[in-house]
This record gives C-alpha cells, structure tokens and sequence, in this order.
C-alpha cells in the first residue's frame, strides 16, 4: 500500500465534517485483533464493526482490555515499550497499523479524551487553537476565532467561557475542563471521538452534562466511549460492547445487551453478579 | 444556559405520554362505538368494534416495551422513577378497557337477537360517566393534577349506584316476563362492564396520585391525608 493511497494523511482543506463514508457502511471495522503487553497478551482475537454516528461503549471489569482497544483505534498504544499488535484495524477501509501510515493525521480523524481532564497550562482560547494551528488548519485569525468558537459551541461550553476566552483554563472547574478537552478535540474536526472514562472524575451534574452532550455529538462524530459505569453505558450508548479478560464476549444494541444478553457472562456481570 | 442541560431522558418519557393518551383515546373510542351501537341496535357497527382490538393491544406490548428500556437504560429516580411505575400500571388498566368494550359488544349482539327489553336509559349514562372518568383520569395523568385525579375516586360511588339501579329494575321486568330473562342479564352484564371501566378508571386516577404525591390511595390507604 502507497503512502499516496491512504486517506489517513492530512487534508488538505477537507470541508466541514465531511462524510466519513456513507451512512451504512462501517466506520471502524477491526478483524482479529491481538495485543500484547511485552509477554502478556491483553486482547484476543477482536473483532468488531461499528457503525458511524453511533455511540458504542465498551464495558468490563478493570483488566479486561476495554481502554487497551480503545487505544488501539488511534494508536495510541504505540508509545508504550513491547506492546505489540497483530490483526488489522481497519478505520474508513484502511489498516491503520499498515506500514506509512501518519499516526498523526490518524490522531486528527481519531481523536481521544482522557478521563481525566488535561488543558494546557495556557488560555482557554489557546487550548482550542492550538491543535489549529500546529496543523494549519486555521488560515486567518477571524478563520481561527470562528473555529474556536464553534468548537466550543459544539462542546456546550462556549457560553459559559466567552467572555473569559483569555484566562487560563486551569481555573475552570473539573467539568468545564473536559468540555475543554472535548472542544479541543473537535476543533481539528475528527471523524471518530474516543472517549476513556470521560465523566469519571466528575460530580453528577457535570457528569449529565458530559452525557448530554455525547448524545449530542452523534449526530456528527463516531463516539466510542469507555466507561466502569454501566449505567452510564446504558443511558449514553447505542451500541455497547462486553469485554472479559481480553475477550469480546457480547457486541449488541445497548437495550438488548442491559435488558436480555445473549451470554450468560454478560448476565452475571450487568446484574452485578461479579466484576 | 439553564443551570442543567435537558435531558433526553425527558424527551423519552414525553413519547411514553403520547402513547399512553394514543391508547386511552382508541379505549375511549371503542367504550362509546359499543354502546352507541348498542342503543342504536346497529349490528355493523358491533362487528367493527369486535374487529378492532388490535391497535390498542399492540400499544400495549408497545409501552411495555418503551417502560422496560427506560428503567434499564435510564435508572430512573423520584417521580421520574413512579413516573414509569404508573405507566405500566395505566397501560394494563388501559388494555382492559379495550378488552371491556369488545366484552360489551359481544352482549350487545346477543342483546340484539331480541326484542328491547326497555328503553335503554341507565346503561348509555353509565357509559358516559365511565368515559368521561376515563378521560378526566387520563388529563389528570398529563396536568399531572392530583384534585382532578381524586375526582375521578369520587364519580366511581355514582357509577356503582347506578350499576345496582339497573340491575334491581331489570329484576322487576324479568320476574314480570320470563322472556326477558335471557336480554335482560346481558344489559347486567354491560351493566357491570360499564362499573369494570370505571374502576380501571380510578386505578388509573390512583396511579396518578402515586405518580404525583407518591401518596398510595388504593384499598382506602393514606386517603385522610
């Protein structure tokens, strides 16, 4: 495969949200994915389709591998020394693990927010701009405030930040902050959102806040998001995901997976039952 | 901005609403088509309202189906919680309304086969006290008004009353004419459906009591209050 023919390169100038393919094919489309820890195998054998402008979640209890995949959908595992994958990840047709690729156009069209939230020491306005203009993707300073603002907007933020865009955005609160992160991550207009526990770290009312707006955001983006909260799963996803011990045990509609699960497995762990 | 974004959840429990009142205005509809039908001896009229069953009864796995997600997916609390509890409950009341009516035509038809008993006057009022109970019942659940709803509790004592009126004067006509026995026991079965209706009616009006207060009115518990 050629460098040339990848469509994980940056854009040029790609319009606004452009469709990432058409609505019924397959966004993410992973087939038998392995993944190693040095000698330690933390996923088996994934495989899993997701379809855009859905909310998928994965669930699981902690060391099942659900934040290991999450991080495989942009690379993010990269850094992390003797990991090791096999298996493809195929995201808009494309193995992302395939030799050439831009890990760092990958990370615009896949982008990700941590759970807990990290804004850079600078103004509320530079966390936002400045994944625009590290990228270029901003070509006038007015081109640049209105990229802001609707990333901003679009992260339901912007009212409550416009008339203090200037002041560091170490002195908002906790919710505010990932709404932040959020806003930071859509400003460079990326196709997929992973979001790693994005609400854990914060007070219920942020947390509503933070669902709401995943609700939101589907209709632009792909959102997988994991979560330790299974309510949370169950209020915010479309499409939830099982995972246990590095195996994808039950992939389904989200009302299927909490209200009859085809796995006995997935029975016992969403009505507590262990985990 | 409001001080807490609006949920989506509030969108989901106003489509479970909407599909509530849906299926207590065909239950509605099928009470009054039977009993017009009834009075106005029209056989064509009968079948339709026997056809007919089955929108209301797919409403009713329908709703079933929309309160079992929400209570999975959502996790509801409070009111929003007795919100979902008192709408399976209508839901069912709902369904045995719809059932009731196909139970009053059913007699109706066999009334049908014979001459009038009498002219019928108790029975078409009884109707309409237990539609109008049904309707006032299910406007208190959308108002979410709890004096509306103890109104309803209220209008029931004058159904029962009128349910015992027509079957002491259909004993007279019957112990006067042997004849009549057979019309006349099917009006006291219309008779005592009409009474059914009114108390899905109550129940419904107790669920929104329950929904609204969280008070628990039913078998003349926490009434003094």
């Amino acid at each position: 495969m050629t460098r040339a023919s990848l469509p994980l390169r940056r854009p040029a100038a790609a319009p606004h949200h452009a469709a990432p393919a058409a609505a019924s094919a397959d966004v993410i489309d992973v087939r038998s994915l392995d993944f190693f820890y040095g000698a330690k195998q933390a996923l088996e054998h994934i495989t899993i389709r997701i379809r855009p402008n859905i909310v998928t979640a994965f669930i699981g209890p902690s060391g099942c591998g659900k934040s290991t995949f999450l991080r495989t959908l942009n690379r993010m595992n990269d850094i992390i020394p003797g990991a090791r994958v096999a298996g493809q990840v195929m995201i808009d047709g494309r193995n992302i693990y395939a030799p050439g690729v831009d890990v760092v156009a990958l990370r615009q069209r896949v982008g990700m927010v941590f759970q807990k939230s990290n804004p850079f020491p600078k103004s509320i306005f530079e966390n936002v701009a400045y994944g625009l203009r590290v990228n270029g993707l901003a070509k006038s300073r007015p081109e640049l405030e209105a990229r802001v603002e609707q990333s901003l907007r679009q992260a339901a933020i912007w009212d409550e930040v416009k008339d203090r865009l200037h002041e560091s955005a170490l002195a908002l609160s906790g919710g505010q902050q990932q709404r932040l992160c959020i806003a930071r991550a859509l400003a460079v207009r990326p196709a997929i959102l992973l979001m790693d526990e994005p609400a854990s770290a914060l007070d219920p009312i942020a947390t509503q806040r933070i669902e709401e707006l995943i609700y939101q955001l589907k209709t632009d983006y792909t959102i997988v998001i994991v979560t330790h909260n299974m309510q949370q799963a169950a209020r915010v996803s479309d499409t939830t995901a099982f995972f246990w011990l590095g195996r994808l045990v039950e992939y389904g509609p989200t009302e299927k997976l909490f209200t009859n699960p085809s796995e006995k497995l997935t029975e016992d762990y969403v009505t507590g039952r262990f985990g | 901005m409001p001080d807490r974004p609006v949920r989506h959840f509030e969108g989901e429990l106003e489509g479970l609403k909407v599909r509530l009142l849906e299926m207590g205005g065909l239950a509605e509809d099928r009470l009054q088509a039977a009993v017009e039908a009834l009075v106005s001896r029209d056989l064509a009229s009968l079948d339709r309202v026997l056809a007919g069953d089955d929108p209301i009864n797919r409403l009713h796995i329908e709703i079933d189906s929309r309160c079992c997600r929400l209570l999975a997916l959502h996790q509801p609390m409070a009111v929003d919680l007795r919100a979902i509890v008192s709408a399976v409950k209508i839901n069912t009341d709902l369904e045995r309304v719809g059932d009731l009516a196909v139970n009053i035509a059913e007699a109706a038809r066999r009334y049908l086969r014979h001459p009038p008993v009498k002219e019928l006057i108790d029975i078409p009022r009884m109707a309409r006290l237990a539609q109008t109970m049904l309707r006032d019942a299910l406007d208190a659940y959308v108002q979410r008004d709890t004096a509306a709803a103890e109104r309803v509790l209220r209008e029931d004592d004058e159904l029962d009353g009128l349910k015992t009126q027509v079957f002491r004067e259909l004993l007279t006509y019957m112990l006067q004419d042997p004849r009549t026995i057979e019309p006349a026991l099917d009006l006291i079965l219309i008779s005592r459906h009409l009474e059914r209706i009114g108390d899905h009616a109550t129940n419904v009006a107790e669920d929104v009591i329950f929904m609204v207060s969280a008070r628990d009115v039913r078998h003349h518990t926490g009434e003094a209050q």
